[in-house]
């Protein structure tokens, strides 16, 4: 009976473990947070959202960065979402067994895994030189909305695979032609998970450093963007240059920039994660 | 028959779908005719066997070698971080765990996979790296252990998740006839789910190694900018990646041999994350639908 004595607790001490990893990666979360509070907060008042980047630390503020972050959010959705709601659609609803869509779809798969860094390179080539945008706000916004349109595709698709086949034949019986179908019927319905999709890839795209250093954006700039063709910092460049440079007063002030970004990154991932639920719980096929 | 506007609307949106390949083909034209130009003037065989790394000095050496050991380093600190940790927590989740318990700490974990990489890099900076020099001797103030093990953090919920959802398409049948036998819930996870949801693990990890060779900001905040050969975690190494980064913060001029290196670099990392991506993509097709 030894034996399953063993078993039995070998069993239990592995639940154990199971619970500690888990509990590890929420301590990480929560130690990582408190650490950036702690080192942060104090340094968050009003005109650390209002100044401009400056050599002193304490003077130094966000103004530029937000507004970069803000400019290059909006023009990468200009971008983004209707190419990449369009190619989902097609992908979904039109080619599901031709040959060039069994060819998008690998290839889909493949550019989801390239590093972020590489656009970088694409884009500083594409985008910066060839259609001579160099390190502006556009050349920016162009190389994230490639970089983030795999993730939307594949959303969309999620979201448009989970519409039942019965909405699109009632409304093929009722003589909607495809398109009327799509437009009327399934988009609506798909809705939801598609926004989510939305939402979660411009949460990526805010985040992203390397691709835009690579192009060649500065992180001292010391004017807010006017027009699309203007240079641009954004929160994660700003930090980075925080962080990058010796003097405690930076550090800190890099920690209460973290605040900011990890606040707007959450609120934007919330309300992901709400608009699925509550899409899911809304319709029941 | 379809309608003329239908066919326009069809082409449109095939239109959007053909940008990615155009992404693709634009990546590889890239890549190669940037470097092509840079092996004109550094051989391929020197670029392969050289043992430094010294483009911005006056003493000039192309060798990868101490960029790609760096990578390596950092990469395998991070999958041995990250391996046992996300996989328990998935066995865990899948095998053990309740209902709502799983509820409540995936979305959690998921939150982890959304904190942008430049803030684990000052968490690797700030937090672990003066942990790590209070516990071991001679850690340097920029070293591969730090980031390798906050790259390892980062991909701990990739590595979780993606198990957890091979783990979770099992058929129940499969552990019902496990415990039938009177097998334990941890005979079962190991001895029988483990096996079986096997291919699903290994995408999990080839991907995982993948976003570990390609993450820039940790490494290029905590691990440092020194190219040189060492098998010593407790070192500053610079990454492929992190190299990439230090040229596009400097200001050299575009055309030159120093511009066209980032392309050399880039190319050798296209190649590794591209080759993992394809491996994973074949192992998930060929082996996914074996249970279905």
């Amino acid at each position: 009976m030894s034996n399953l004595k063993r078993n039995r607790r070998i069993d239990k001490g592995f639940k154990y473990v199971g619970i500690g990893c888990t509990l590890f990666g929420l301590l990480m979360l929560v130690i990582f947070i408190g650490n950036i509070l702690i080192d942060g907060l104090q340094r968050i008042d009003w005109d650390f959202l209002t100044n401009l980047p400056s050599r002193k630390a304490e003077k130094s503020g966000i103004l530029t960065a937000w507004t970069g972050t803000a400019w290059i959010l909006a023009l990468t959705a200009m971008i983004a979402i209707p190419l990449g709601v369009a190619a989902g659609i097609y992908l979904e609803e039109y080619g599901k067994k031709n040959r060039i869509a069994a060819m998008v779809e690998v290839n889909i798969a493949n550019l989801a895994g390239v590093p972020s860094i590489i656009y970088g390179l694409l884009g500083l080539e594409v985008f910066g030189r060839l259609m001579n945008l160099g390190a502006s706000l556009l050349a920016g916004a162009f190389t994230l909305a490639i970089l983030i349109l795999p993730i939307l595709i594949v959303a969309t698709r999620e979201a448009l695979k989970a519409v039942p086949n019965t909405l699109r034949e009632a409304s093929y019986a009722m003589g909607a032609t495809k398109w009327q179908t799509i437009w009327h019927q399934i988009l609506p319905a798909a809705g939801g998970g598609i926004l989510t999709g939305i939402i979660l890839s411009l949460s990526r795209a805010m985040g992203e450093t390397a691709p835009l250093i690579v192009i060649g954006a500065l992180a001292y700039v010391p004017f807010v963007p006017k027009s699309p063709m203007d240079e641009f910092t954004v929160l994660p460049m700003q930090i980075f240059n925080w962080v990058s440079r010796p003097q405690h007063e930076f550090l800190v002030n890099g920690a209460a920039a973290i605040i900011i970004l990890l606040l707007i990154t959450f609120i934007m991932n919330g309300i992901a994660v709400y608009l699925r639920n509550k899409w899911q719980k809304k319709i029941t096929w | 028959m379809k309608k003329p506007g239908e066919r326009v609307i069809e082409g449109a949106l095939a239109f959007s779908g053909l940008i990615t390949i155009l992404t693709t083909v634009g990546i590889i034209v890239v890549l190669f005719s940037e470097s092509f130009t840079f092996f004109q003037q550094v051989s391929i065989f020197d670029f392969l066997t050289d043992t430094q790394w010294t483009p911005l000095f006056t003493q000039k050496h192309y060798g990868i070698m101490p960029l790609l050991m760096g990578t390596f380093l950092t990469t395998a600190i991070a999958i041995a971080t990250a391996l046992p940790i996300g996989l328990t927590i998935a066995i865990y989740l899948s095998e053990y765990a309740n209902k709502n318990f799983r509820k409540t700490v995936k979305p959690a974990l998921e939150l982890l996979a959304a904190v942008p990489t430049v803030v684990y890099g000052f968490f690797a900076l700030t937090v672990v790296t003066p942990f790590l020099q209070s516990i071991i001797p001679g850690v340097g103030s920029f070293n591969a252990l730090s980031a390798g093990i906050v790259m390892g953090i980062m991909i701990i919920p990739m590595i979780s998740s993606l198990s957890e959802d091979a783990l979770h398409a099992l058929p129940k049948s499969l552990r019902e006839a496990s415990f039938g036998m009177g097998a334990t819930p941890f005979q079962t996870a190991f001895k029988v789910a483990l096996p079986a949801a096997s291919s699903g693990i290994i995408v999990s990890i080839i991907l995982a190694v993948s976003r570990a060779i390609g993450e820039t900001m940790v490494v290029a905040i905590a691990a440092g900018q020194q190219p040189i050969l060492t098998f010593d975690p407790r070192d500053g190494v610079e990454t492929i990646t992190a190299y990439i980064v230090q040229v596009s913060l400097g200001d050299v001029q575009h055309g030159s041999i120093e511009y066209k290196t980032i392309y050399a670099a880039g190319i050798t990392l296209f190649l590794f994350t591209f080759t993992l991506n394809n491996v994973s993509y074949w192992v998930k097709k060929k082996y996914q639908e074996k249970y279905e």
